[in-house]
C-alpha cells in the first residue's frame, strides 16, 4: 500500500479520517515497510469496515494484516448494540475460533534431539492431518450438542485432557451462551468424524525450542527457560465452524437489506445484535467456539500420549489457549466509560493486559500470553498482553506473520520436497501429507514475523517475552 | 487519494477458450473460475479448478452424489454450488471430477462423479472451507461466453 494514504500518527500508527460513509476513522498498526508490502485491499477493507453501523473507536488493523474477505485478515472492530451495532460472519471468519495453544514439556532441547525422528513421526501418525484425515473419535447427535454447549470441558471430562488445562483457556474452556440448537444438522455432520483433527493450509503442531528470552521475568512467570522445549498447536473450528460462517454469511446477506443495513462489500454480511439472526449466529458462533476449544484439548491430549511414550515423566503443562477468529463480549473503557462491545477479531488475538479479571491467578498480575505462530521454518513468538493495548484496539495484537505471498506465488516459486530437504539440513522436521501443500505454505510465502512482533510491541499492543524456533513440524 | 475497489476480470481467459478453468491468486486463499458455453459449463468448470485446488492427481469417478441448492441470483447460486461440492466433500471424504449442472431459475441441480480420497495417492494440498462473495462474479462477456469466478477460503 502507498503510505501517502495514511496519516501517519508515530511511526506505528497509521490513520484514515472518515470520509463518505465512514462512520469512525480505520487505524493500521505497522511500520513503513510492513505498510508498502500490504495489499491496497487492507486500506479498501478496512475503510469499509469502518462504515458499518454501531461500530465504535475505529477501524483497526493489526501489523500482519492482509488482504481477507469482508474486514481484513488481522482486523478488529468493536460494535455496541445500544448504537445498533451489528455481528458480523464474514467478520469472525469460516474458521470460527481458529487460534494457538502452547504448552511447556519441561524437557531441553538435548532430551528432545536423540528421538526427534522418531517423535515426528509418531505425532505425525497420532495427530490425524490434512484432507480426507479421519479422527477415531466419531459423535452422535447428543454427545455433539454436550461437546458444542461444554468446549473444553467437555474434552476433559471426556478423559482427553486434564482439568488443570481449563483455567489457562481462554472463557476457562467453556464458551457461555452456546446454542447447539442453532447449529445446522449439516454444520454437525460435517463435524461428526473430525473432532481431534488437525486441518490443513497455515494448521500445524510444532514441537518447538524457546531460542530467545527476551523478557526474563515475564518468561519466568510463563515458565519459559532458554533452549527448553514447548509444544504448539494452530487449529480451528474444523468442518462444523466452516459450515456456520457458509451458512449465515448467506443469511446475513439475504437479511441485511430487510434490517436497513447498506453493505459496502457483501463479504461485510451482518445482522443487528438484537436481531433475531444476529441472536442465533451468537448462539451458533459460540457452540463452534466450543467445538474449537474442545478439539485443540484434544489435539494436546493426543501430543501428550506420545510424548508420554518417549518421555514417561513428561507432563505438557499448558500455558495458554487463545483463539484469533472470534467475536466476542467484552467491557471496554470508551470515552471514559466502561461498555459493553461486540468485539469482532479476525486474525487477531485477544491480548488482555495485567489485571483484567478474566485471567487465571497466576497469570493476572502479568497479563495473557499472546502466542503468534510461525510458518514452519521460522520463528514463532510468545507476547504478552501490555494495559495500552485496550486504548489501542480493545485489547488485541497480531496472530502471527500474515501472508505475503498468494499460493499461486508460492507455488511458482518452491518446490516442497526441497524445502523439506533444505528444512531438515537446518534440523527441523517437517512432515505432511502433501509436498504440494508444503510448497504452498512455504516459510518465504510469510511475512517476516520478527519485524511483525516488532511492530506490535512499538505500537503498544502486545510486548515480546520469548523467541520460538522449530524442530518438528506436522502440517496438514 | 480513495482506493477504487478492483474490478478487473478474475477470468480472462475465458474470451479466448471454451471451455476451461483457472486459479487466480489471492493473498491468503485462492480463487478460482470456469468458463463455458452455458452458465452451467461455467459452474461445471469451476468445479474442476475447486478439485484441482486440492491435488493435482486424478480422481476416478466411482461413484454419483446428487446436490441441489437454490439462491435469489446467479452470483450468490455460483458461492451456493461450490459450498455444496465443499459440504460433499467433508462429509463423505471424497474428491469429485465430473460435474453436471442443471439451472433452472433459482435453482441448481447438480451430479457430482468421484472418488474417497486416499491420501497417500491424491496427496491434498488443502482443505476449502467455504467459497465467499469476494471477487465473486457470474457474467457472459461479448463473445457469448459465461464465466463464473470467486475467492474460496482454504
Amino acid at each position: 500500500m502507498d503510505p501517502a494514504l495514511f496519516t501517519r500518527v508515530d511511526p506505528t500508527t497509521w490513520r484514515v479520517e472518515p470520509t463518505g460513509r465512514m462512520r469512525v476513522p480505520a487505524i493500521i498498526y505497522a511500520d513503513e515497510d510492513l505498510i508498502r508490502g500490504m495489499d491496497d485491499k487492507v486500506f479498501a477493507q478496512a475503510t469499509n469496515v469502518a462504515m458499518l453501523p454501531g461500530i465504535i473507536g475505529a477501524s483497526y488493523a493489526m501489523p500482519d494484516a492482509h488482504w481477507g474477505y469482508g474486514f481484513p485478515i488481522g482486523g478488529v472492530a468493536a460494535f455496541d448494540p445500544a448504537q445498533g451495532g451489528i455481528v458480523s460472519a464474514g467478520g469472525v471468519g469460516f474458521d470460527i475460533s481458529c487460534g494457538v495453544r502452547t504448552m511447556l514439556t519441561g524437557l531441553s532441547v538435548s532430551d528432545i534431539m536423540n528421538v526427534q525422528k522418531s517423535l515426528a513421526d509418531s505425532l505425525f501418525q497420532n495427530i490425524p492431518a490434512g484432507v480426507g484425515s479421519k479422527s477415531a473419535i466419531r459423535l452422535d447427535l447428543i454427545e455433539m450438542d454436550l461437546m458444542l454447549a461444554g468446549g473444553a470441558r467437555w474434552a476433559v471430562e471426556r478423559g482427553w485432557g486434564e482439568w488443570r488445562d481449563l483455567e489457562r483457556i481462554e472463557e476457562r474452556g467453556t464458551m457461555a451462551g452456546a446454542k447447539p440448537e442453532m447449529v445446522s444438522e449439516r454444520a454437525k455432520e460435517r463435524q461428526r468424524r473430525e473432532m481431534g483433527t488437525l486441518g490443513s493450509g497455515n494448521h500445524y503442531l510444532e514441537v518447538q525450542a524457546v531460542a530467545e528470552i527476551l523478557d526474563a521475568s515475564v518468561a519466568d512467570a510463563f515458565g519459559l527457560l532458554k533452549d527448553q522445549v514447548v509444544v504448539t498447536i494452530h487449529c480451528g473450528s474444523r468442518g462444523l465452524g466452516h459450515q456456520i460462517g457458509t451458512e449465515f454469511l448467506k443469511e446475513m446477506v439475504m437479511t441485511a437489506k430487510e434490517s436497513g443495513i447498506e453493505l459496502p462489500d457483501r463479504e461485510l454480511a451482518c445482522a443487528p445484535i438484537h436481531s433475531e439472526v444476529g441472536q442465533r449466529y451468537l448462539g451458533a458462533m459460540r457452540a463452534a467456539i466450543n467445538c474449537a476449544l474442545a478439539n485443540r484439548e484434544i489435539l494436546g491430549h493426543n501430543a501428550r500420549r506420545v510424548f508420554g511414550h518417549f518421555f514417561p515423566d513428561c507432563a505438557l503443562r499448558l500455558l495458554f489457549d487463545v483463539s484469533h477468529n472470534t467475536c466476542k463480549v467484552e467491557m471496554h473503557v470508551v470515552d471514559g466509560k466502561r461498555r459493553e462491545l461486540f468485539v469482532h477479531r479476525k486474525g487477531a488475538t485477544r491480548a488482555f493486559g495485567p489485571g483484567h479479571e478474566s485471567l487465571p491467578k497466576a497469570l493476572r498480575s502479568i497479563g495473557q500470553p499472546v502466542l503468534i505462530g510461525g510458518s514452519m521454518g521460522t520463528s514463532s513468538y510468545i507476547l504478552v498482553g501490555e494495559a495500552t493495548s485496550e486504548a489501542k484496539a480493545f485489547s488485541s495484537a497480531c496472530h502471527g506473520a500474515g501472508r505475503a505471498l498468494s499460493r499461486h506465488e508460492a507455488l511458482r516459486r518452491w518446490s516442497g520436497r526441497k524445502i523439506v530437504d533444505d528444512l531438515a539440513a537446518n534440523g527441523i522436521l517437517i512432515r505432511s501429507p502433501s509436498t504440494r501443500g508444503v510448497a504452498e505454505e512455504a516459510p518465504g510465502a510469510y511475512k517476516d514475523v520478527t519485524a511483525v512482533v516488532a511492530a506490535a510491541e512499538q505500537a503498544g499492543l502486545a510486548r515480546r517475552v520469548a523467541r520460538l524456533k522449530p524442530l518438528i513440524c506436522i502440517k496438514g | 487519494m480513495r482506493h477504487k475497489e478492483d474490478r478487473r476480470d478474475p477470468c480472462p481467459k475465458a474470451l479466448v477458450s471454451v471451455p476451461g478453468w483457472e486459479h487466480f491468486p489471492h493473498d491468503a486463499d485462492l480463487g478460482l473460475c470456469g468458463w463455458g458455453a452455458t452458465v452451467a459449463e461455467a459452474f461445471e468448470q469451476a468445479g474442476h479448478a475447486l478439485t484441482a485446488a486440492i491435488t493435482d492427481a486424478a480422481v476416478i469417478p466411482r461413484t454419483s452424489v446428487e446436490v441441489r441448492c437454490e439462491a435469489p441470483d446467479i452470483e450468490l447460486l455460483f458461492v451456493e454450488w461450490l459450498n455444496a461440492i465443499i459440504y460433499e466433500m467433508a462429509v463423505r471424504h471424497m474428491l469429485f471430477d465430473s460435474f453436471a449442472v442443471h439451472i433452472e431459475g433459482e435453482r441448481l441441480e447438480g451430479k457430482l462423479q468421484g472418488e474417497p480420497i486416499d491420501v497417500r495417492r491424491h496427496a491434498p494440498a488443502c482443505e476449502p472451507k467455504g467459497a465467499t462473495y469476494t471477487a465473486l462474479k457470474v457474467a457472459k462477456s461479448p463473445n457469448g461466453i459465461w464465466s463464473a469466478a470467486c475467492i474460496v477460503d482454504v
